[in-house]
């Protein structure tokens, strides 16, 4: 299973992080502190894979920013590339080219979005358009709610 | 304005501010306002002002107060209060915050809610940060979501079991069934949800991984449609048809064909299939043929297929693709040791990726390349590797020094060449060695007896080039020390000797001494080395003892008590110096510093030492004394090694010394037990006598006698035990015993046998007896019964 999930930009700040097992707060800090280091310290045309204690770390560079994500040790880490860029892909439908702009103001969205595409660690949906509709209809419903501000939720949605 | 543009604002105005402390003024001033309006009646704000409290735990603020609201925020009957409620809780509660059992009774209630997108938010929470009672108590719900509802529920409910059995494995057994049916489903996230299930509970239980290996014949069809389908829109990556869902089946197949030969056999002929069909110009394609070649290694493939295997990683460690080449090592490396031969056909390959740029993928190749070298390839393996050390990244050095000591000393065709390659380390990176080599290179450079003179030719040339690599400065002066005869001597077979002078080899030891890049241990060798050459050479004696007298006021202390010794050894004993210092002889392999498993086990040969190289170096009596007080107060093992044999007796030393001897118990023996007679020849006679017996050891007494005409001299007794007793042979009296019978040896030998295995003991005998060395060993089967 994936660990957690980090983006952070060039110069090391934070604009994501998913945790997918209990860790303590210093911990998590710590965590990103390595990576952040890790990674930024990389050369430009390395392999995307790296080794730290007994996970796999497997990072991907778009644009300005950076995503890395901790494996367990029996991953595939092509296959993790790949969901990685599956993300980037689904990031990229939603806002229209995405930008880190994108994803530092609308950080909440960017969540939503990981929620219907990554469960518990693991791939939840491996078909983009699912995922994609699945916001839409999510987005639709926050959407009347507001409109109508009595709307109460009675009705299932099919 | 409407709320979430406050949001968007804060954010702006937090990333507007130019220092770190103007930030931290901003967000404390929003947290103060966040915090009144929690405080504050329901006002239609909750959900930004908790999305901007964790846009600022993003950053790495506290907001632990934000907790209660998440709390809150759930329980409401708003669809984006518990979405921004449900993020909270992901990302602010965790199992073991208390506030998170709060919501067991939230998420229970929407599990059952009529909207799907409610159900998936409990769903998404219970799965990122269910605890174990939480699950417990939600696992039922979970189950029944997995039988009957919508494939986009189901898929989630899924991976929610999953989250669940990871949490408390006993409830794995609930969800068996439904994980069953779920292969049934045509819905690819199902369908996943159900292989993710099913790998884990087949991972944690032997019989549900039993009962599982019956639906390989229907994974197998499941992998088929994928790999032989057309073109699916929905699925599609670069040609491939859902790899993930490919990869988690083949991850599957690996767990279940493990150990089983039915269940391998149901799916050779899918795997050959997978590992032909599949496109690997992507990384898709790539990612699906690595776990394919991970599956066929790891199950009762048939060799044709695991050929096949190997060929795809060898064909990988061409790619251009360096993540590939990287991943085709790795898989390599773990199957080195079972697949030797078809790994040996790529090692060109796998050298020629040490020149890389990449440190990971330099890493994965030395690591493969010090795993592929044989008796046979030797040679040209270590060139590859000396050369790759020269020029590798510092935080690998370490490794491959250590990696190229145990090829060099597993497959050394020759002991020149072994010794070559150990000093070529030494040169390029001897301040990344450990700290071993120094010992065993001068055992080994020892054991080389022909090659003195080379060795020392060579050390001298390195000794006047570079100062600074400590282990080479050592060893160098070690040898100068000990051959420095044939070095003076002006020629050598194997190499071009040097024309040196005495002066100058004095002159190169003196500069490691005085230099300051010399640690303290060098030093030591250094002086050491010197007072030997007062042996070897004919003209500057008076040198060296000035040297040695000015050290003797030097501040660091080994060096001065050394010097002082050593002087000591000028003036009253230079009747011994010339014994003190002759030419030390071979050390034994599993000697000092080759403990602890170098050395195979079995019964330890000879009882040595456990001193490091340096202390076994011959001293002068005083400090031969010291060794025996460390000895016995440290590890207790006293006997000295035959190369110590040489020295002085024991009780002609320093009264200290003596009165120390005499404090050992064992040697005065009264002689009334009985003993047994265990070795009689040429007039030497030994005895043995048990003092003290109990369930787990004993005590024993050696006793020499010489009935011949003249001294025995240099007597030394060894002793070997089996594997699970411990030996400890006390000091001996002495080692010369008196002729006809006027004086007698002892040695008092404890032994520890916690297994109360049967005792036996083989005793070496060495001694001199007229001009003549005689050693003999002598096998003891039984002891005699104590005295009492």
């Amino acid at each position: 299973m994936m660990r957690f999930l980090l983006l952070f930009s060039r110069q090391g700040k934070l604009r994501l992080q998913k945790w997918f097992t209990p860790i303590p707060e210093r911990e998590k800090k710590k965590i990103v502190r390595d990576m952040t280091t890790m990674v930024l310290a990389r050369k430009p045309r390395s392999c995307n894979f790296l080794h730290w204690k007994d996970l796999k770390i497997v990072y991907k560079r778009y644009a300005s920013l950076y995503f890395c994500c901790g494996l367990d040790a029996e991953e595939n880490e092509l296959i993790a590339l790949e969901m990685l860029h599956r993300y980037v892909e689904l990031l990229d439908k939603y806002f229209g080219n995405v930008c880190e702009l994108d994803i530092i103001f609308n950080f909440e969205k960017a969540y939503f979005i990981l929620d219907e595409f990554l469960l518990g660690g693991e791939i939840q949906e491996t078909s983009k358009q699912v995922v994609s509709r699945a916001i839409e209809a999510s987005d639709m419903l926050q959407e009347a709610e507001i409109d109508n501000s009595d709307y109460d939720l009675e009705l299932g949605w099919p | 304005m409407s709320p979430s543009v406050r949001l968007q604002e804060m954010i702006r105005v937090i990333r507007g501010a130019r220092t770190q402390g103007e930030e931290r003024g901003v967000i404390q001033r929003e947290c103060a306002a966040i915090r009144a309006q929690f405080r504050q009646a329901d006002n239609g704000t909750r959900s930004h002002n908790l999305a901007k409290l964790l846009y600022v735990h993003m950053l790495g603020y506290p907001a632990h107060f934000g907790q209660m609201e998440c709390v809150r925020l759930i329980a409401s009957p708003r669809y984006n209060e518990k979405r921004v409620g449900y993020l909270g809780a992901m990302m602010l509660l965790d199992e073991k915050q208390d506030a998170s059992l709060l919501i067991t009774n939230s998420i229970k209630n929407d599990l059952s809610h009529n909207s799907q997108y409610v159900q998936s938010l409990a769903l998404c929470t219970l799965a990122c940060m269910g605890s174990a009672e939480m699950c417990r108590d939600l696992a039922p719900e979970i189950d029944r979501l997995l039988r009957a509802s919508n494939s986009y529920i189901k898929k989630k409910a899924a991976l929610c079991a999953v989250h669940i059995v990871r949490k408390v494995p006993d409830l794995g057994e609930l969800f068996t069934p439904a994980a069953r049916s779920l292969l049934c489903e045509k819905n690819h996230g199902v369908l996943h949800g159900a292989v993710v299930l099913i790998t884990e509970l087949c991972e944690r239980n032997p019989d549900t991984l039993e009962q599982f290996r019956k639906v390989v014949p229907e994974l197998v069809q499941i992998m088929k449609g994928l790999v032989m389908s057309g073109y699916s829109p929905e699925h599609n990556v670069a040609g491939i048809s859902d790899p993930f869902l490919q990869v988690r089946i083949l991850r599957l197949l690996r767990i279940l064909g493990r150990n089983n030969d039915t269940a391998s056999d149901a799916m050779n002929d899918l795997l050959a299939q997978v590992a032909t069909n599949t496109d690997s110009s992507k990384t898709a394609g790539s990612a699906v043929l690595y776990e394919t070649v991970l599956t066929v290694m790891d199950i009762k493939s048939e060799s044709g297929l695991r050929v096949l295997a190997v060929n795809i990683l060898g064909r990988f460690l061409l790619n251009n693709d360096r993540n590939i080449r990287y991943i085709s090592m790795t898989s390599l490396q773990k199957i080195v040791q079972t697949d030797h031969n078809a790994v040996q056909r790529h090692r060109g390959t796998i050298v020629d990726c040490l020149k890389d740029q990449d440190a990971s993928v330099k890493r994965r190749a030395l690591e493969l390349s010090l795993a592929l070298v044989s008796a046979v390839n030797i040679r040209s393996l270590m060139k590859e590797l000396l050369l790759f050390l020269s020029s590798c990244p510092p935080e690998l050095r370490a490794h491959t020094t250590s990696g190229i000591f145990n090829a060099a000393e597993r497959y050394a065709p020759s002991q020149r060449w072994h010794i070559d390659t150990i000093l070529h380390v030494l040169t390029t990176a001897g301040g990344d060695v450990r700290d071993e080599t120094v010992p065993n290179l001068i055992q080994l450079i020892t054991t080389a007896t022909e090659l003195h003179c080379y060795t020392v030719h060579k050390l001298y040339r390195a000794l006047i080039t570079d100062i600074s690599v400590q282990s080479l400065v050592q060893v160098a002066c070690w040898c100068i020390g000990e051959y420095g005869d044939l070095l003076l001597r002006g020629e050598c077979e194997e190499t071009e000797p040097v024309q040196v002078t005495e002066d100058d080899v004095l002159d190169a030891l003196e500069t490691v001494l005085q230099s300051h890049m010399s640690s303290p241990a060098t030093r030591g060798f250094a002086l050491t080395a010197t007072m030997k050459l007062s042996t070897r050479i004919t003209h500057n004696v008076d040198r060296i003892r000035s040297i040695v007298s000015i050290y003797g006021s030097c501040i660091d202390v080994e060096l001065q008590q050394r010097a002082v010794e050593y002087n000591a050894l000028f003036k009253k004993y230079d009747h011994m110096r010339a014994a003190v210092l002759e030419r030390m002889p071979v050390i034994d392999k599993s000697s000092p510093g080759h403990t602890n498993g170098e050395s195979a086990g079995g019964i330890k040969e000879l009882e040595q030492t456990k001193l490091t190289q340096e202390v076994v170096l011959p001293k002068d009596p005083g400090n031969q004394v010291c060794d025996l007080l460390d000895l016995l107060g440290g590890s207790g093992e006293p006997v000295p090694s035959s190369g110590l044999s040489h020295t002085v007796p024991g009780p002609a030393t320093s009264t200290s010394g003596g009165d120390l001897l005499d404090l050992l118990g064992g040697l005065d023996v009264s002689p009334a037990p009985p003993s047994v007679k265990v070795y009689e020849k040429n007039g030497v006679t030994l005895k043995l006598q048990t003092d003290s017996q109990t369930d787990t050891g004993m005590t024993i007494t050696l006793t020499a006698t010489n009935s011949t005409d003249g001294d025995i001299t240099s007597l030394t007794l060894q002793a070997a035990v089996p594997k699970s007793v411990q030996l400890q042979m006390k000091a001996p009296s002495g080692d010369v015993i008196p002729a006809r019978g006027l004086g007698l040896v002892t040695q008092t030998v404890l032994l520890n046998n916690p297994n109360k295995v049967s005792l036996k003991m083989r005793v070496r005998v060495c001694y001199s007896s007229q001009g003549a060395v005689c050693q003999d060993t002598v096998q003891i089967d039984s002891f005699p019964s104590p005295a009492w």
